[in-house]
């Protein structure tokens, strides 16, 4: 579903990715872990061309978005984004935000977008806030807003960048919950996190990045009882106090 | 200074009240140009407000040296350009087409930082949650940018069309028949300057005080908008509200 080659991405004369070289199969769940600043973030906003790597070739559903004159807003579509600042927008109401992109940029008419997004508020547990603002929200609750709002673009990837760093501590179970329920469908997920509970309950494989580059990947198994490098280790032991 | 010979005597605010409809005339012709100026430089500067952010190199350079260059150099060379200098090159426009170009250009730069500056104080994360949802650049600038930008652009807008009715006034140089140019020729030929220049003056401010006080009621408005949304407030006074009401 998502394959890179050779990618490599530069800030000035920082490496945020080096030579990385990754294949995503369709309905897996990826988990993407590794310290600050490691280029996770950089990763998987380059894989819907958010960031624009320096080199390398990257592939999304089968299009290359890193060719000349890629329809990049076209595989925007099918790889909706998850932000660590949830990003809704915040004149719209609740519902106008799940909407707005399906009716303007897919064409899809005003009262099936509305079903849809319905359907989807229903399934994070806020259908009752459909007419507020976001700015009457909560964190949590508005991250499970923008959830909803990826998931009313029926994507066929779904990319979380750290979709849970920015909240308070007793928010984060309720949009963790929503992503566990999540995992159970069909879709492609890539989710960067610290949380290694959500990841060693619903990651395929997990990949641990460290200086731009891709240290060790494994199942949850493999990583949690038996990482073999180094680096991975000194993470771990960091972060599973 | 009201006696029978000084400069505001009675008797010259009688021909001046004798000879209203001059001035009236002078009025009209200087809303049309200021109105048919504004939309000019609405046009230009929201084009290039939005081409100076779009991160498309030509577009930006574009927008940078017509902004420089307008900002840099007097409204009133230019307007001596379009007046003196076209018409070697075969463009010979009239007073009013001057009038409306010259200046709807010269602001047209000034409402191009004011929507440019607009722009940038809507969080980056805004653009980006369009773009990963496919929104093209104009189509995020038009659904998503420009509607959270409008209530911090429209208080400076405000003012730019106030400085763009004053100088509309440069017209005079060039015998525009706008309210400045009424107000001399009419008092060159009877020398009564006194009364014709206060007459001027009031009936700029008549156009620009309701403006500057309109400009000024919107940006209480932006300050009392949440420190997020652009304004001054702080999240914290912005909750209390919200316990107040509750």
């Amino acid at each position: 579903m998502i394959k890179m080659v050779n990618v490599d991405k530069q800030f000035g004369k920082l490496w945020a990715l080096k030579n990385i070289n990754l294949e995503i199969s369709a309905g897996e769940k990826l988990v993407v872990i590794g310290p600050s600043g490691s280029g996770k973030s950089t990763l998987i906003r380059c894989m819907n061309y958010l960031e624009k790597p320096t080199s390398g070739q990257i592939f999304v559903d089968g299009i290359e978005i890193t060719a000349h004159k890629a329809p990049v807003a076209k595989v925007r579509q099918s790889a909706a984004m998850v932000f660590q600042s949830f990003n809704l927008y915040p004149h719209k109401t609740v519902l106008e935000n799940l909407t707005l992109a399906p009716i303007k940029v897919q064409g899809i008419e005003k009262k099936q977008a509305e079903e849809s997004a319905m359907k989807y508020l229903e399934r994070v547990g806020l259908t009752e806030k459909a007419h507020n603002y976001p700015s009457q929200l909560s964190g949590g609750q508005q991250q499970r807003v923008a959830i909803a709002r990826a998931l009313n673009m029926h994507p066929k990837i779904i990319l979380f960048d750290e979709p849970t760093s920015a909240l308070d501590p007793e928010m984060i179970q309720e949009v963790l919950d929503v992503m566990v329920g999540l995992s159970k469908d069909n879709i492609t997920m890539v989710v960067v996190t610290h949380e290694m509970g959500f990841a060693r309950q619903v990651a395929d494989r997990i990949i641990f990045m460290d200086e731009g580059e891709i240290v060790e990947q494994g199942t949850p198994e493999h990583f949690f009882s038996n990482p073999s490098s180094e680096r991975t280790k000194l993470f771990l032991s960091k972060i599973l106090r | 200074m009201f006696s029978s010979t000084g400069p505001f005597a009675w008797f010259k605010w009688q021909a001046l009240f004798a000879d209203w409809q001059i001035f009236a005339q002078g009025f009209a012709y200087t809303l049309v140009v200021a109105f048919s100026a504004l939309a000019l430089a609405l046009l230009i500067g929201i084009i290039l407000g939005i081409a100076s952010c779009s991160n498309i190199k030509p577009l930006e350079l574009f927008s940078r040296i017509y902004v420089e260059f307008f900002q840099n150099t007097p409204l009133l060379i230019q307007i001596f350009f379009l007046y003196n200098g076209l018409p070697y090159a075969g463009i010979v426009l009239s007073v009013t087409t001057i009038g409306i170009i010259g200046v709807g250009m010269y602001h047209g730069a000034y409402i191009a930082e004011v929507v440019r500056s607009g722009i940038g104080s809507i969080a980056k994360g805004q653009l980006e949650a369009a773009y990963s949802q496919g929104f093209t650049y104009w189509q995020a600038m038009t659904h998503i940018i420009l509607p959270q930008a409008k209530t911090i652009i429209l208080p400076p807008l405000t003012m730019q069309a106030v400085n763009l009715i004053k100088n509309t006034s440069v017209l005079a140089v060039i015998s525009g028949a706008d309210i400045m140019f009424t107000a001399k020729s009419w008092s060159s030929s009877n020398i009564y300057y006194g009364p014709a220049y206060v007459v001027a003056g009031l009936l700029y401010f008549i156009l620009c005080y309701p403006l500057a006080n309109l400009a000024k009621r919107l940006e209480d408005k932006v300050n009392a908008l949440p420190a997020e949304a652009g304004g001054k407030k702080s999240r914290l006074a912005k909750q209390d509200v919200t316990v107040g009401n509750s």
